[in-house]
């Protein structure tokens, strides 16, 4: 089986391990009456919607969306571009990062995860816009959609990092619109919270006025206060990830439901190798909460490789499945996929893990008292991840030339959370 | 260990009233074993604060930047497993410090050592001069505390480059020993005119010299000079520390023997992969058993990684909770995986915790944990300094007897 947990889990997809998960047998029982309810009232209101002319979400009409999506890191030369993609997408340690070479060409590094992206990592000496020895080609590093992340270091004089970043949104509004320009204000670590926030607070009026200066408004600039010693880098790019998801608002409504149903006080979906959560329900996020749950997985990964990943003898096997047991390992176990859980000591807010598959896994913080309730728990978990291994399916068919209709998508997508609702409703 | 082996020794000793005698040894020893003094010395900056604040008091690696230099000696107790105390003497090491050690203190620093702890710094620029430093130290230790085991920590290994380090560690090894054979010899030399003068304690390790004719003091304690003595290499950065932490505590438990037996019969009952039984605070591995399957796990430093990962999730937990650092942060941890394995970390006496891995199976991993439960009574023996061991033999084999009918009922159920 392949697990989100085991390191090196890089094996080309096995179309047999990605069977379709069946739905749950379907009876007509009043709680299966009530979701139908929900459902019609949901495409009803879409209808209504449509009627009115109001603005549905669609995907951003790109030319050419037929590629990976792609990150591109830019900034001042030793802003730490380098450090932050090592440390983000190859686990480096924080405080190794010192070692790193200055980079002297583009870096392209592709994550494979739920989705496959593309981080490019740009020397910090080289102009892209203005090179005219050796001119770059501009569809070809702008033409996918994705984002741009400009990293400015917060302990540095930064007012020529701002002015090339004008420049370069400036350059970006005029042909490339659909790519989210992402500011990490950099290094922030060791700054006091006042101190961060006038940083935070200059660079964006001298963005903003450069920018209504030239008749640009409403770019799309985005700005986080991020270090590699914490959690903020990880944070970060989850919301600038989270913004490349097609209907992320379908897979939070799933986690909303989710939390709503089994009290849940927070729930994420972590990509386990990068413990960038790609969505989350929608109760306001705090950082407390996503340090706890990726450490979380990080404890779990280290003791999957410590004792799961080693092959075990054919003897100790066949003793587990011989008398009294005579059944396969497989059949002894409950689920297939990793799941954990941990009660702290003063017993309050459980924290719950599952696996989802290959990449995810879905960490939720629970309420007090619920751990007692954890065979129910995990019967509606088991069914929100059928939705979510279902959304993706539906997603990840929908990026490929023959594309399914965005309304089936909203569909399935809306089955996963109404299977997460049934059977909920019949737990309670 | 120490309970068991000592009163067998005396035994052997030509006495009419021997049981008396022994009895009082055995009780004598017991309060020995209860207050362990452990000397922690090296160089000033080399890292001794440092480890001790990580171990003991659960800082981070990075927090410990904030620690100042110690002034003189910095005594603590560190209370371990309810009924072993540590009293741990972290000695500045700055050269006027050093000095009044070996000259105006050196009785009162170095008699009745249980444990000397001497760390070198790796990236030192005085190697020679360190080396001369110790030099004196183990003179020292071995003029007044004999039996005291010596834990030589070289630190910092973490600046050194991966591909050299175990190269580094083995020259400085060879150099260490060197120096301390050295050292005894010195010992040796100063012997006659040394141990008359000396305050060889009347109270110190008086049990072993004391059987000694005093007559022939010069000429035989000089074979059974030797010095115990063992090194690692360590790093605040990774799990190096706990695996030198947890042999230089090893030693140091009373009733091993008995927790050892009586693990065992846990995980044969239970049908366990592998149990690590952790001291509450410090996480340090106490014992551990491995079933013959959890044997050819390839990772060789599972133990002290084990302890390094409940440690730094112990912190993440006391961030999120806001408790203090030192309080108790989870009481029970499952992970399943799949057909792979199981395991659970859960609280276990009231001074530790206990983890166990499995094979795989729903109906196993609930039995498992039910056994778990009801073997707590049989090691509540860890928790007081009242409480007297069961003998390891009757005491496993009526846990087995309790164990067997849950195990049952919990497959079938």
């Amino acid at each position: 089986m392949a697990s989100a947990f085991r390191r090196g889990s890089d094996a080309p997809l096995d179309p047999s391990t990605e069977t379709r998960p069946q739905c749950v047998s379907r009876r007509t029982s009043r709680a299966m009456l009530n979701l139908h309810r929900v459902y019609e009232q949901n495409r009803q209101r879409v209808q209504q919607n449509l009627k009115d002319g109001a603005k549905v979400p669609e995907p951003i009409a790109v030319p050419h969306a037929k590629g990976k999506p792609r990150l591109l890191l830019m900034g001042q030369r030793r802003s730490g571009k380098s450090s932050i993609s090592s440390v983000v997408f190859h686990k480096l340690p924080p405080n190794e990062t010192l070692f790193l070479e200055s980079t002297a060409r583009i870096q392209k590094d592709s994550l494979n995860s739920f989705m496959e992206f593309q981080v490019w990592d740009f020397p910090g000496q080289i102009d892209v816009f203005d090179n005219p020895a050796f001119p770059f080609d501009m569809d070809a590093i702008f033409g996918e959609i994705g984002a741009l992340i400009w990293v400015i270091d917060a302990q540095d004089d930064y007012l020529e990092a701002v002015a090339r970043l004008n420049a370069t949104i400036l350059h970006l509004q005029r042909s490339y619109q659909h790519i989210n320009i992402e500011v990490f204000i950099h290094k922030v670590d060791g700054l006091s919270d006042d101190y961060k926030l006038d940083i935070q607070r200059d660079i964006t009026i001298r963005i903003q006025d450069e920018l209504s200066d030239q008749g640009v408004e409403n770019a799309p600039v985005n700005f986080h206060l991020t270090s590699i010693y914490n959690h903020s880098i990880f944070e970060a790019f989850s919301k600038v990830i989270q913004k490349l998801i097609p209907r992320l608002g379908q897979l939070e409504a799933m986690l909303t439901n989710l939390c709503r149903t089994c009290r849940f006080e927070k729930a994420y979906l972590f990509d386990v190798n990068t413990k960038i959560y790609i969505a989350t329900d929608s109760t306001p996020e705090d950082m407390a909460s996503y340090e706890i749950c990726s450490d979380y997985v990080d404890v779990i990964i280290d003791f999957t490789e410590v004792y799961g990943s080693w092959q075990r003898s054919p003897e100790w096997r066949k003793r587990l499945e011989g008398p009294p047991w005579e059944q396969k390992l497989e059949d002894q176990v409950a689920c297939e996929w990793a799941e954990s859980g941990m009660v702290l000591a003063d017993a309050q807010r459980p924290i719950m893990l599952r696996e989802v598959d290959r990449f995810l896994a879905l960490v939720a913080i629970m309420k007090e008292g619920s751990y007692e309730k954890m065979p129910q728990i995990n019967m509606n978990v088991d069914v929100v991840v059928k939705g979510l291994t279902e959304f993706f399916e539906i997603t990840k068919s929908k990026m490929t030339p023959t594309a399914v209709p965005g309304g089936v998508t909203a569909v399935g997508g809306g089955n996963g959370v109404m299977n997460g609702n049934g059977v909920v409703g019949d737990g309670h | 260990m120490a309970d068991y082996d000592q009163p067998s020794g005396m035994g052997g000793h030509p006495s009419t009233a021997a049981s008396a005698a022994a009895q009082q040894a055995a009780q004598a020893q017991l309060k020995k074993v209860k207050k362990q003094k452990v000397l922690l010395m090296g160089k000033s900056g080399s890292g001794k604060s440092s480890m001790r604040s990580i171990i003991f008091s659960n800082y981070l690696a990075r927090d410990t930047r904030r620690l100042g230099a110690t002034i003189d000696i910095d005594l603590s107790h560190v209370k371990f497993l309810g009924n072993l105390t540590l009293n741990l003497w972290d000695c500045g090491g700055q050269e006027a410090f050093m000095e009044n050690y070996l000259s105006q203190q050196r009785a009162h620093v170095f008699s009745n050592v249980g444990v000397l702890i001497y760390v070198f710094d790796i990236e030192s620029r005085d190697v020679d001069r360190d080396l001369a430093t110790y030099v004196n130290i183990i003179s020292a230790l071995v003029q007044y505390s004999r039996e005291a085991k010596v834990f030589v920590l070289i630190h910092k290994m973490d600046l050194i480059q991966p591909m050299t380090r175990e190269d580094v560690f083995d020259r400085r090894v060879a150099l260490v020993r060197r120096k301390t054979a050295e050292a005894v010899a010195i010992v040796r030399k100063q012997k006659p005119e040394s141990q008359p003068s000396g305050p060889g304690g009347p109270a110190a390790g008086s049990v072993p010299q004391g059987s000694l004719p005093s007559p022939s003091d010069l000429s035989t304690p000089i074979p059974d000079l030797e010095v115990e003595m063992q090194l690692f290499a360590t790093s605040i950065w990774d799990q190096s520390l706990y695996k030198a932490w947890a042999s230089i505590i090893h030693d140091l438990v009373p009733n091993l023997s008995v927790i050892e037996t009586q693990l065992a019969s846990l995980g044969v009952a239970i049908d366990a992969d592998e149990i690590l039984l952790f001291e509450r605070t410090s996480f340090l591995v106490v014992s551990k058993w491995t079933s013959p399957e959890g044997e050819s796990n390839p990772y060789g430093d599972r133990f002290e990684r084990m302890s390094n990962i409940l440690k730094a999730w112990k912190h993440t937990c006391s961030k999120f909770t806001g408790t203090p650092r030192n309080a108790e942060q989870f009481s029970d941890f499952e992970y399943k995986m799949g057909a792979n394995f199981s395991m659970f970390v859960t609280k276990f006496t009231t001074n530790t915790y206990i983890l166990v891995c499995m094979p795989p199976g729903e109906a196993r991993f609930n039995s498992a944990k039910l056994n778990v439960a009801a073997a707590r009574p049989w090691f509540r023996f860890l928790d007081g300094p009242s409480m007297i061991a069961p003998t390891a033999g009757m005491g496993s084999s009526q846990m087995l007897s309790g164990l067997v009918g849950a195990a049952g009922g919990g497959g079938e159920a």
